[in-house]
């Protein structure tokens, strides 16, 4: 029993830590129509920067620095976005190879700087002593990883929803050219989302830190999640996107549980289901 | 003129081993496996219009199959060569099925994802295919009692493949059904109201590609008689695009140049840095940035502004 719930707790968190991924990466196909490969390299530039910044500075806050290395890798992307993305506007596949070649440089400089060897990142102190409920036991780090994942999706779900920028985005996702003809600036727009989405990436690498580490290989690890989330979930759709991680989350945590050896195999599973029987996704609003 | 220079080329590779020492031999080698293996992406790439970022794992999948085979269960090379070809070509048949659901970057994902998982298990599945370590120890075949562990005769067999599977893909993409792929690359629309399959046409396309993916696969595995799991990672599918792209895709002769100079980037600059991949992700900036076209087309063009 203990197995279980451990077990699926540890894909409560993992799930959480995929949203916080996968929305981002679901929000910048459904608006620019960009697979953003470089997604995976955002968030573990997100895991150095905060393994770098807990482990040099004890008792720093990783709230705060999942904030700041948000900011840092939001403005990274905002420039990748301003430089190069923006001078690709015609060459849609253009844009994809070159979001491939700035993962490669992110990874690579990462083993430059970091080197070859895992980093781990401390669990916060307040947070390391486990929970108690019903007789079981949890770890707190993981429950509240969780309850910052949702804190996310409502900040998220207000933001598209009921603000003035979020009906922007929807009617980005929905048609861009009619957008643009009303006056939205949808140019400005896809900076604005582009940085969001990293920044949130980079975020979540650093909450995701006391868990997975810090190590090189780590973006290939979850730019294939993201994918199979965004696949799943439906691209550009917020909730597809939290539903997706969550499956997502379950299945992964179980499937290497139980059957190590096969993990990817039925992680897959669903996603070929998917894409059999409704292309569009869970809850896609766009085709792809 | 044309053919003068068509017969210079065939000289000068045919006659290449007589002057060139074993390290160029069998870099030769080499570009002329990464040169099918980019070709057979082109066709995707540049006839089709699907971009794949998992085509390694054709050349992966063929290449354990043939090394498995031979080396655990004992498998002499033929036999181990029909099997892993047929085992690639289905592969493609049913990864081809998942993946034309999609088109443009939907495909694009469902590609790498595809080969993403095709990587996981060549890791994860330590007890079939040993993991990290790869595997080792694997011989040359011996096509009719010729030995082919010499760089020179290695090179001739490479050299055979393919210019067999350069004029395959050549009468490919300029038959009748070639016209149609590209019909429904630029126009699936007014193709399907022409009463044509834009589905099947791609299908057909993407096997045919897994096929030739295969046979570079299977040079490969002879070539290093080696196989570890990062033949079939991303940066491999990568690298191979970028030879597409850089080279020129949707032209014959841009994948086998664009092949040629990833390569040899990767040989020298491996020499000098050790940041390959950071320099693979320049290089795609660079080329994608300032040369979209390819080094072929543009080339191309600034020969016949000369001309005039």
């Amino acid at each position: 029993m203990q197995f279980w719930i451990i077990q699926g707790l540890n894909s409560l968190s993992l799930g959480g830590l995929l949203f916080l991924l996968s929305s981002g990466f679901s929000l910048i196909f459904g608006l620019m129509r960009l697979a953003n490969l470089t997604h995976g390299a955002f968030f573990m530039l997100g895991t150095y920067f905060g393994a770098t910044a807990l482990r040099s500075y004890t008792g720093l806050n990783i709230w705060v620095t999942a904030l700041g290395a948000g900011i840092a890798v939001a403005a990274i992307g905002g420039l990748f976005e301003r430089l190069v993305l923006t001078r690709l506007k015609t060459n849609p596949l253009g844009q994809v190879l070159v979001t491939l070649g700035m993962s490669f440089i992110i990874s690579d400089a990462c083993l430059m700087l970091w080197g070859g060897d895992s980093i781990p990142v401390p669990t916060p102190q307040n947070l390391q002593s486990p929970t108690r409920v019903l007789g079981f036991v949890f770890p707190t780090y993981r429950l509240v990883l969780v309850g910052c994942a949702i804190g996310a999706a409502i900040v998220l779900y207000f933001l598209l929803e009921r603000t003035r920028l979020g009906a922007m985005i929807r009617a980005g996702v929905d048609d861009r050219q009619m957008a643009r003809a009303v006056g939205i600036p949808v140019s400005n727009l896809f900076t604005v989302v582009f940085c969001l989405g990293a920044g949130i990436a980079g975020a979540g690498g650093v909450l995701g830190g006391p868990i997975l580490s810090a190590y090189p290989g780590l973006d290939g690890d979850m730019l294939p999640l993201a994918l199979i989330v965004v696949i799943l979930g439906g691209i550009g759709s917020l909730l597809g996107a939290f539903v997706g991680s969550f499956i997502i989350g379950f299945i992964y945590t179980f499937g290497t549980a139980l059957f190590p050896e096969l993990a990817y195999i039925i992680l897959f599973l669903p996603m070929i289901f998917v894409i059999a029987f409704r292309p569009q996704g869970l809850f896609g609003r766009v085709g792809t | 003129m044309k053919w003068i220079g068509a017969a210079l080329l065939a000289a000068l590779l045919l006659l290449l081993p007589s002057f060139a020492g074993d390290f160029y031999i069998n870099l030769a080698s080499q570009i002329l496996i990464a040169a099918i293996f980019a070709l057979s992406l082109n066709l995707l790439v540049g006839y089709g219009g699907m971009t794949s970022l998992g085509h390694a794992s054709y050349l992966g999948v063929a290449a354990y199959i043939s090394a498995l085979l031979t080396s655990r269960y004992g498998l002499g090379h033929g036999p181990a060569a029909i099997i892993s070809i047929a085992g690639t070509t289905a592969m493609a048949a049913l990864f081809g099925v998942i993946a034309l659901r999609a088109t443009g970057l939907g495909f694009l994902m469902i590609t790498l994802a595809l080969s993403q998982v095709l990587w996981g298990l060549a890791y994860r599945m330590s007890g079939v295919t040993n993991g990290d370590n790869g595997v080792a120890g694997l011989t040359r075949p011996m096509p009719f009692g010729i030995s082919l562990d010499s760089a020179a005769s290695f090179y001739w067999f490479a050299l055979l493949v393919t210019t067999i599977a350069f004029l395959m893909m050549a009468i490919f993409v300029s038959s009748s059904f070639g016209s149609s792929l590209k019909g429904v690359r630029d126009q699936p629309r007014r193709m399907a109201a022409l009463g044509f399959n834009p589905w099947m046409i791609r299908w057909i396309t993407f096997v045919y590609a897994g096929f030739w993916g295969g046979v570079s696969g299977l040079l490969y595995v002879y070539y290093n008689k080696y196989i570890h799991p990062t033949s079939l990672s991303t940066t491999s599918s990568a690298e191979a695009l970028l030879g597409v792209i850089a080279g020129g895709s949707g032209t014959l002769g841009g994948p086998v140049v664009g092949a040629a100079l990833v390569l040899l980037l990767k040989n020298y600059a491996s020499a000098y840095v050790e940041r390959w991949n950071m320099l693979l992700g320049l290089v795609f900036l660079f080329i994608v940035l300032v040369l979209p076209a390819g080094i072929v087309p543009g080339l191309g063009k600034f020969l016949r502004r000369g001309s005039r």
